[in-house]
């Protein structure tokens, strides 16, 4: 298979608006012969389900939770991105671009990456219009915030609950459109597979939640928006219901995944409790613009944080990088506390946890001030920890976060299947091997909102696409299969339990596959996950029946499709033998322990792609090429 | 510590439903609610009976999946908590908890603690949000929001859409739901063009759905995770009052043949 981008070459300002140019238009009264089904109501989901339907097409858009409202966008709390310059702080389109390629450590197109930057100022624009209650200045202009891995003003936020106001924004007018007959909402409804006929993505089969009925749903593309992987590792910052089935599906008809290996993990969580432990809690990074990270100089100092004297406490962010200090990127921002947790001298139980100190902050701007930006954070850090974050340091530590990779995509967001369309997280886009603080908010709606409403016209408008129903053999065909991989599972009654075997992926794939990888974990992960998925097929316990309401079931399909993609991802990042942003090879390291990246041999984007059962996957690469942003080892000294 | 749970079990929308009691043992303070349920479910599995069904997603407070009423009260005894964040740490060891799903006639039970709040969903599709089409925005820093406006409808526009208020009302008024988002997007410039519009349509669906009416028992705001104020709720009324003495028949549209 060929990863042909398409990016548009030419002077890269102008890019874009040429491409769009180019574009093949639907005239406005053939777009209602078109139906569309989008997979997913988060920002890019619930953001190209409006569009489309504002455009005249019939959009079919289907979600797993009860309502579009809960998909995990929600839950994103620091901000979103602008190139808006307001601060005149001098940020420009031309530095988001620049900051978000550098940020990503050289892994992502350039030309994707510009256009990014320059529909950031429209996203604002667009949200504001809804009644998105930004953040705003005494004179009720927009206010805005530093965030990690950049130097200027550039991210919008409500309160720390920025995700939430941007989802509520797409989901009202997601709802709207509901409400006009314009999109058929499925809520309650998971995708299960992907329609292929004769090489285009027509269709769908779908399970109804509440009745289990498997569904068969025709249309003329096809939209993934099911956000991100994380939830590979079971303990990770995602929703419980998030997955990879979607995607992965789609990959075994055909899509390539791009870059499975990078993912984020994220510094500012609050630690693990215990073996109970069912998932992570992020608390914002922003709260490093003001708080100050630090571990005891001293291996296993059990003190009390304020009984550890000044001049006994390594500020360690700020020692070794003293111009960005605790604004360090992600990537470099975790690893350091895993560092600094190795050498012993982690804090909190089991010495897995750093502390982040509002002492001086507090001193400087008075509590209330501190209250006022930060105060659901600290009451979320209370509640878990029943420890009050304005008296004594928090305790932070790294946790999985965010999936960069994802079906691979080309300049018009098409994976290699024609028609299939991924946006958002779930695609492996913008961000490279990092994605830089406040920026998947920025993606998920320009990608839904400002790109695919434009490229998929040109798709349908230059396409001859053949009438395709719901009684055609290959969707009988297609739903018979996935009946009977439903009836397997349930049909197992072993004695194991499904969370069981997903905790157990998950320590493989966090000792294996985490913050730090090596060949011989690599390795192990590789002979490993095989031979729990066998034990998987011969051994889970699903109860109850399929034709009715059973989150265990739910659960099973979903733990399957983590069992083979797993493999998938240790084996990317295996093949990747180079350190780029979230991707941290031991055997790639500068001499003073930097990642080292190596251009030579590994500046592509690999595509994976599916060879049938048993067989290893063939590797493809998109070279990259940077005409702007010298490749440059990536400084934060 | 130990605990026994008293958990309602109804297999579907059909069946009467009951109390069936459940002890748990060696639960951890630390726990969150749910998970102490996890560890349940995980031990029911394993003989080889049904795990009870709950609603949970996001587990961190915001989306709005989760909502059990314990001891009578929905997300539970600690204020302004979802029941994801809601912690064994609140209970006494040896305790005694009722689990029931959210009792209203508008969130039928589907099954044991889960309940369907689709009625949510179409109240906000005919009228809570702002017409705004991809595209049409001017500039963001165009229309200046004085602060505090913002700021009051950023309050109301923390609402989850949980459900809670619902299930805290004697009389399963959406009451608060509502007032919420009519008063978020009722108090910036840019809702105001369908302001008196939006506020006649959501309440005319919310009482077509079945949700009770206002009889200013507060219940509501005592059991919101948001701590969103009933004062919404008269906001509401004010705006609903002006919105019916106001309504009059739609101008002419401004489009032409030409």
């Amino acid at each position: 298979m060929e990863l042909k981008s398409k990016a548009p070459s030419g002077p890269i300002e102008k890019r874009w608006e040429k491409y769009r140019f180019e574009l093949k238009l639907v005239n406005p009264a053939n777009k209602r012969k078109f139906t569309v089904l989008v997979v997913g109501s988060g920002l890019a989901g619930a953001s190209a389900s409006a569009s489309l339907a504002e455009l005249g097409y019939n959009v079919r858009c289907f979600c797993f939770q009860d309502s579009p409202r809960r998909a995990h966008s929600i839950a994103a709390q620091g901000g979103i991105n602008a190139a808006k310059n307001y601060q005149n702080d001098g940020d420009s389109v031309y530095r988001l671009f620049y900051d978000t390629v550098k940020g990503g450590d050289f892994r992502a197109r350039e030309s994707n990456v510009h256009r990014l930057a320059e529909i950031s100022v429209n996203i604002i624009d667009q949200c504001v219009a809804q009644g998105v209650p930004f953040a705003r200045e005494y004179g009720g202009l927009l206010a805005n915030r530093s965030f990690g891995g950049t130097q200027v003003s550039r991210t919008f936020y409500a309160r720390g609950q920025t995700g939430q106001q941007l989802l509520l924004g797409a989901y009202q007018a997601l709802a709207r459109q509901i409400g006009l007959g314009k999109v058929k909402m499925f809520p309650r409804t998971e995708m299960l597979d992907l329609l292929v006929v004769d090489g285009r993505a027509r269709g769908l089969v779908t399970r109804d939640l509440l009745t289990g009925k498997l569904d068969a749903h025709v249309g003329d593309a096809v939209v993934l928006a099911t956000g991100g992987y994380g939830n590979l590792y079971y303990l990770s910052t995602n929703a419980k219901g998030c997955n990879v089935t979607a995607i992965w599906r789609a990959y075994r008809r055909g899509a390539a995944m791009g870059n499975p290996c990078f993912t984020q993990i994220h510094p500012t969580c609050i630690p693990v409790s215990g073996e109970h432990q069912s998932k992570l809690t992020l608390m914002s990074e922003s709260l490093r613009n003001d708080g100050r990270i630090w571990v005891p100089l001293k291996k296993g100092d059990a003190r009390l944080p304020k009984d550890i004297p000044e001049n006994e406490r390594d500020y360690y962010l700020e020692r070794r990088y003293p111009a960005f200090g605790n604004l360090v990127p992600r990537d470099v921002a975790s690893r350091a506390a895993k560092a600094v947790c190795d050498e012993g001298r982690g804090v909190g139980p089991g010495g897995l946890g750093v502390y982040l100190d509002f002492a001086d902050a507090i001193k400087r701007l008075g509590e209330p001030a501190i209250r006022e930006k930060y105060g659901n954070l600290f009451e979320m850090y209370e509640k878990i920890t029943d420890e009050n974050g304005y008296q004594r340091p928090m305790r932070i530590y790294p946790a999985i976060h965010y999936a960069m990779g994802g079906l691979w995509v080309d300049y018009n967001l098409m994976t290699t299947i024609p028609g299939l369309y991924c946006l958002g997280e779930a695609n492996f886009s913008d961000h490279g091997a990092n994605r830089l603080g406040a920026s998947a908010l920025m993606q998920g709606l320009a990608d839904g909102y400002f790109i695919l409403p434009y490229t998929i016209g040109d798709y349908l408008a230059t396409e001859k696409l053949p009438p395709v129903d719901e009684n055609h053999p290959a969707m009988k065909a297609l739903q018979a299969e996935v009946a009977e991989r439903t009836k397997k599972l349930l049909a197992v009654r072993g004695k194991r339990t499904v969370d069981s075997f997903h905790r157990e992926l998950g320590k493989i794939m966090w000792e294996d596959c985490g913050m730090s990888r090596n060949e011989k974990g690599l390795t192990h992960a590789l002979k490993r996950i095989p031979e729990l998925r066998d034990e998987y097929h011969r051994n889970v316990s699903v109860l109850g029946g399929s034709e009715e309401l059973n989150q265990s079931l739910e659960k099973a399909g979903r733990v399957a499709d983590f069992l083979e993609f797993g493999e998938l991802l240790c084996l990317d990042a295996l093949e990747r033998r180079e350190s780029c942003g979230g991707h941290y090879r031991e055997e790639a390291v500068t001499p003073e322990g930097e990642a080292a990246r190596d251009d030579a041999n590994f500046c592509h984007v690999s595509g994976w792609e599916y060879a049938g059962p048993g067989k290893k996957p063939v590797l493809n690469k998109e070279p990259l090429t940077f005409e702007y942003v010298k490749l440059t080892e990536r400084k934060y000294k | 510590m130990n605990v026994t749970l008293r958990v309602w079990r109804q297999k579907n929308a059909y069946d009467p439903g009951r109390f069936v009691v459940y002890p748990v043992a060696d639960v951890s303070p630390d726990m969150s609610f749910l998970e102490m349920l996890d560890v349940l479910n995980e031990g029911l599995i394993g003989k080889g009976e049904e795990p009870i069904a709950f609603d949970h997603d996001c587990r961190e407070g915001i989306c709005g999946t989760c909502g059990l009423v314990i001891d009578g009260i929905p997300h539970g005894p600690r204020g302004a908590t979802t029941t994801c964040q809601l912690h064994m740490r609140a209970f006494e060891d040896r305790a005694q908890i009722t689990i029931e799903p959210w009792r209203a006639a508008a969130f039928p039970v589907v099954r044991d603690l889960v309940v369907d709040r689709s009625a949510f969903d179409r109240i906000i599709s005919v009228g809570g949000f702002i017409s705004a089409p991809t595209g049409s925005a001017p500039d963001g820093n165009a229309l200046p929001v004085p602060k505090t406006a913002s700021d009051l409808a950023m309050d109301a526009a923390q609402c989850i859409g949980c459900g809670a208020c619902v299930a805290a009302c004697p009389n399963a008024s959406a009451m608060l739901f509502v007032a919420a988002k009519v008063s978020h997007l009722g108090l910036l410039p840019q809702g105001q063009p369908e302001r008196r519009e939006r506020v006649r349509k959501m309440v005319a669906r919310m009482d077509a759905e079945g949700f009770g009416k206002c009889t200013n028992t507060l219940e509501c705001e005592a059991a919101c995770p948001k701590t969103i104020s009933v004062e919404f709720i008269a906001r509401m009324n004010r705006d609903y009052l002006v919105a019916s003495l106001l309504e009059r028949p739609e101008g002419k549209g401004a489009g032409g043949t030409g």
